[in-house]
């Protein structure tokens, strides 16, 4: 089986060290504050978005859109319409900075609970399964063009 | 919205506005507390000294399913600073679905000097109102706690079971999709930590958010909720109510609209839910 994208895996060590909720939330926000570089834009979706880009379980409403580059792999793209989902906002750029541009196989490998080794164990369980429906999405996105090819 | 005294509430005095919040921010007697789903938002800016209370961490007990007991109580109280005599007032997100939860855990301890902010997170940040990010840090106080009472507002399995056997009413206030068992199945879905979908039989599903205006996160009037607790799902004042969802917390909203805003006597929170009926063996379930 394939390896999760390194910069990924990075990202899931730094998480795993920190012991500290506070701390751990901190790193989260500034990560969050970078969510308008991956909100859709315009040329891909407008609103009201797509149903089948709604992410499902997720009640942040997280809409994801991939769009094929040249060189086979995908471009992820975002939205967050509840304005208080900042964690839906900061897994939506970690998944932009970690997969967009990745190989298909690497983003195909990526697993659901990873969510919970970024955001820690005590995360509610209504919102670790939207957090894992992001990522199952975007997992998704990956393999289906992999059983196109 | 209208104000929370002129909505017909059998007990207003339960509902602060975010005014009146604005206007005690540094009365000794009140404490403002935020209870969130989404951990990131009281770190990422809250209402100036308001604490966070956190369901996971601060309400539970770590090892088993259950909530904290009298000491656990104590020792939260003290860390959040209040005594037996502060009036805590919650909100959050979610139109305050976390808030009634953490309400309704501290009224099984009874402390009952406790309200809720109409309108929650949302409407605070819409009103433009001032958040911070400083955590403020409290003189840790002594609190008496009474013993958990866990026989007047919570409900357990086997009292459920009996409840239907006497056919009395139950609210499952989740989604139509969850309520129908649907959304187990639904591809794409995680698993809603049930191996069963469905309801408890006789349930009647009130989503709960029905109970919000969803602009501004307010409760509807007393009129509003009787039009859908009452004329469409037959509910009375006097019933005997169970409400139940997936893990007790979106019910407790529930429990408070029916309990304090209509007045209703008898309501307890099923906590076990739909994460336990749908995982027990032999219970009855509809589809």
């Amino acid at each position: 089986m394939a390896q999760i994208p390194d910069k990924l895996a990075e990202l899931v060590d730094d998480f795993s060290s920190i012991t500290d909720r506070n701390e751990r939330a901190e790193y989260l926000i500034e990560i969050a504050d970078r969510f308008p570089d991956v909100k859709v834009p315009p040329e891909i979706a407008t609103p009201p978005y797509d149903e089948r880009r709604r992410v499902p379980a997720c009640e942040s409403e997280a809409f994801v859109w991939a769009q094929e580059q040249p060189d086979g792999t995908l471009k992820y793209y975002f939205d967050v319409l509840n304005p208080q989902g900042l964690s839906a906002k900061a897994m939506s750029v970690i998944l932009d900075e970690t997969c967009s541009g990745q190989p298909l196989e690497r983003v195909a490998a990526v697993q659901p609970d990873i969510v919970l080794q970024i955001f820690g164990r005590e995360i509610s369980m209504g919102k670790g399964q939207g957090l894992m429906g992001i990522v199952t999405m975007v997992q998704g996105e990956a393999r289906k063009r992999l059983q196109r090819a | 919205m209208t104000d929370v005294t002129e909505r017909g509430y059998v007990n207003p005095d339960v509902l602060v506005s975010t005014d009146w919040v604005a206007q005690h921010l540094k009365d000794p007697n009140v404490r403002i507390i935020e209870s969130n789903e989404d951990p990131l938002l009281y770190p990422s800016g809250h209402i100036p000294g308001a604490v966070q209370v956190d369901w996971t961490t601060d309400l539970n007990d770590p090892l088993r399913r259950d909530y904290l007991d009298k000491a656990g109580f104590e020792r939260l109280a003290s860390r959040i600073g209040i005594t037996n005599d502060t009036t805590v007032v919650f909100y959050g997100d979610k139109n305050n679905w976390w808030a009634t939860y953490a309400f309704w855990v501290f009224q099984l301890f009874g402390h009952d000097k406790a309200k809720i902010m109409d309108g929650g997170r949302l409407k605070w940040e819409k009103e433009g109102r001032e958040l911070v990010r400083d955590v403020p840090l409290y003189r840790p106080t002594q609190y008496t706690a009474r013993e958990r009472d866990d026989s007047q507002i919570r409900a357990f399995r086997d009292q459920v079971l009996r409840h239907i056997e006497s056919r009395k009413p139950l609210v499952d206030v989740r989604s139509p999709d969850e309520y129908t068992g649907k959304k187990l199945h639904m591809e794409g879905y995680p698993q809603e930590g049930a191996l069963r979908g469905g309801h408890i039989p006789g349930a009647k599903n009130v989503p709960w958010a029905r109970a919000i205006n969803p602009e501004d996160g307010t409760f509807k009037t007393a009129d509003e909720l009787r039009a859908i607790y009452e004329q469409e799902q037959g509910l009375k004042p006097d019933d005997d109510v169970i409400a139940y969802c997936r893990i007790g917390e979106r019910s407790s909203h529930t429990w408070f609209v029916l309990k304090y805003l209509l007045g209703y006597q008898n309501v307890r929170n099923y906590d076990g839910s739909w994460t336990e009926w749908g995982n027990s063996v032999g219970v009855p379930i509809e589809k």
